[in-house]
């Protein structure tokens, strides 16, 4: 079993440094990808600056505290992008036929599908995210301990495993249509764009929806609140870990959708 | 008939004959894209399920600024649910990052020399066809949103438009503005003659256009001195103009100068185009092989 991980750690490697060596290769396109990747995030966070110019707070939260929010979507969501666009990506591999090729490989198909595809391009929206998160942080007085930046961590792990679960959901849904998966971008882009102000401020039911449903105030809005000192129950410390589980559920879809894959292509 | 023509020197009746015939090849043009852009119903639906998402979350967003802080609020909270649901049922008539792919990659593979041999304008061929693929996208997606957002609650959904004079000036807005976003999107078009790879371009245009245009937060939101300026410059011809004096936000001189800017900036953006256009056809080079 530790063989078998440890196999597959260096596979993963492996594909990791095909794909930085492959990106290197075209060296200005790569840059100019990471520079609109910059540009596009930088537009959501001038609109948050210009909303605070005019207006002081939402729903409690000031501009730094909306700031330190939104970089850590931010960061959640580049890192599960670098990483987990191999699912991104899916679509072609079903519509070309490509995923007959990974399954009659003697390794892990999700592997295999992770390796496909790293993109790295979105070093620039991380960029900005970890700009943000500086000036949120030093502008919005967290008292920082052991327990807040444990905290941050867990933020992160949760975050990026809350978005790769979509990411595998939309992969699965590719099995069964290649059509119209375009409304999964509301669960995946939407939730970066509109998670850049705490989920509180959509209301209570939407409260409800990302804490039992899709989890993302699981990884947003209640380890928000410890860090800032607005709630200091030790508990939430932990919650974002919780988000983890969402992955069973896509795990599991995917997994049904494999064995009910019918080749196609040609 | 040609020759005859082309020795006289004023206007004739010939020569008017042509030029509606001209006009006829573009409008073919129009024709072709526009159902060919018809036939992509299943991306339409997600799309108007994607824009339903968004125009909620949007507008939620600014209900909660808007309860935080209603005196710092500078349209009403009705004009701007409506604004925000105009902007996603017409998101694909002003939305600069959809461009004409099959654009780019004529230029970068070489098929552009077809075209060039016809006996077209390139400039006024790519016009009709995005502006085609534009109203056929609209069209597809436009109704359905407007529809639903008509019967939500006030101050969350669309209000009817301030008066039927307004409605009508709307209209004429929309398509002013519609124009010139399509006549600045071929500027990024004619721009790639000059560059093969149109990526830098593209980004750097189109994330600063969304911007100075009104797509991330309505114009009337800037500080009073970023206003002054960006209501200036052709990026507030594009969805600004219609989509605020639908629900009346403007007031009469602000809207005549608004719709005076958009021929302007029409004008402009034609001229430039077509001009750098024919200087490209002149120096192109053939791509791919």
């Amino acid at each position: 079993m530790l063989l078998k991980i440890k196999g597959a750690v260096r596979l993963y490697w492996h594909y990791l440094s095909i794909n930085v060596r492959c990106a290197m290769q075209y060296k200005t396109s790569f840059f100019l990808t990471a520079l609109g990747q910059f540009l596009v995030s930088f537009n959501v966070f001038l609109g948050i600056y210009f909303m605070f110019r005019r207006f002081r707070a939402v729903d409690g939260f000031t501009y730094s505290e909306v700031l330190l929010c939104f970089s850590v979507t931010l960061m959640e969501f580049s890192l599960a992008e670098m990483f987990a666009r191999g699912f991104d990506l899916f679509p072609e591999m079903v519509r070309t036929g490509s995923f007959d090729q990974v399954l009659v490989r003697p390794q892990n198909e999700i592997l295999q599908v992770l390796g496909s595809k790293f993109e790295l391009t979105r070093i620039g929206r991380m960029l900005q995210a970890v700009v943000m998160f500086w000036y949120g942080v030093s502008h919005s007085g967290v008292d920082w301990s052991f327990s807040k930046i444990a905290t941050v961590i867990f933020m992160l792990i949760g975050g990026c495993a809350v978005f790769s679960g979509l990411f595998l959901i939309y992969a699965a849904l590719c099995f069964f249509t290649l059509e119209g998966l375009e409304f999964m971008n509301v669960l995946t882009d939407g939730a970066r764009e509109y998670g850049r102000y705490p989920v509180s401020i959509y209301g209570k039911k939407m409260l409800l929806v990302t804490t039992f449903l899709i989890p993302y105030a699981l990884v947003q809005y209640y380890p928000l609140l410890y860090l800032l000192g607005k709630d200091s129950r030790p508990f939430l410390i932990y919650v974002p870990l919780l988000a983890v589980w969402f992955l069973l559920p896509s795990y599991a879809l995917w997994r049904f959708g494999v064995r009910h894959y019918q080749s196609s292509g040609s | 008939m040609r020759e005859s023509t082309r020795r006289l020197p004023n206007y004739t009746a010939p020569m008017i004959f042509k030029e509606v015939a001209g006009m006829k090849k573009y409008l073919s043009f129009f024709r072709l894209s526009f159902t060919m852009g018809l036939q992509y119903r299943a991306a339409a639906l997600a799309g108007i399920v994607t824009q339903f998402a968004w125009g909620f979350l949007e507008i939620l967003v600014f209900q909660a600024f808007y309860q935080a802080e209603p005196g710092a609020f500078p349209m009403t909270m009705s004009a701007t649910a409506s604004y925000v649901w105009m902007q996603q049922a017409f998101l694909a008539l002003f939305a600069t990052w959809m461009m004409e792919n099959d654009i780019f990659d004529t230029i970068a593979n070489g098929n552009i020399s077809y075209s060039l041999c016809r006996p077209i304008r390139i400039y006024n061929m790519w016009f009709s066809q995005s502006t085609a693929t534009r109203v056929s996208r609209a069209v597809l997606r436009c109704f359905p949103i407007l529809i639903v957002a008509a019967f939500l609650p006030e101050n969350y959904g669309m209000a009817e438009p301030a008066s039927a004079w307004h409605f009508g000036l709307f209209v004429l807005t929309l398509v002013l503005g519609l124009f010139v976003t399509v006549a600045f999107s071929m500027l990024v078009y004619v721009l790639t003659f000059f560059t093969v790879s149109p990526q830098g371009v593209r980004i750097v245009f189109t994330s600063m256009v969304e911007f100075f245009a009104g797509a991330v937060i309505p114009l009337p939101f800037f500080p009073a001195g970023w206003q002054k300026v960006l209501e200036l410059l052709p990026f507030a011809s594009m969805q600004n103009v219609a989509l605020r004096i639908y629900s009346g936000s403007m007031s009469g001189a602000q809207m005549e100068r608004a719709v005076a800017l958009q021929l302007i900036w029409l004008a402009v953006l034609l001229l430039l185009g077509s001009g750098l256009c024919r200087l490209a056809e002149k120096k192109v080079t053939i791509q791919g092989g």
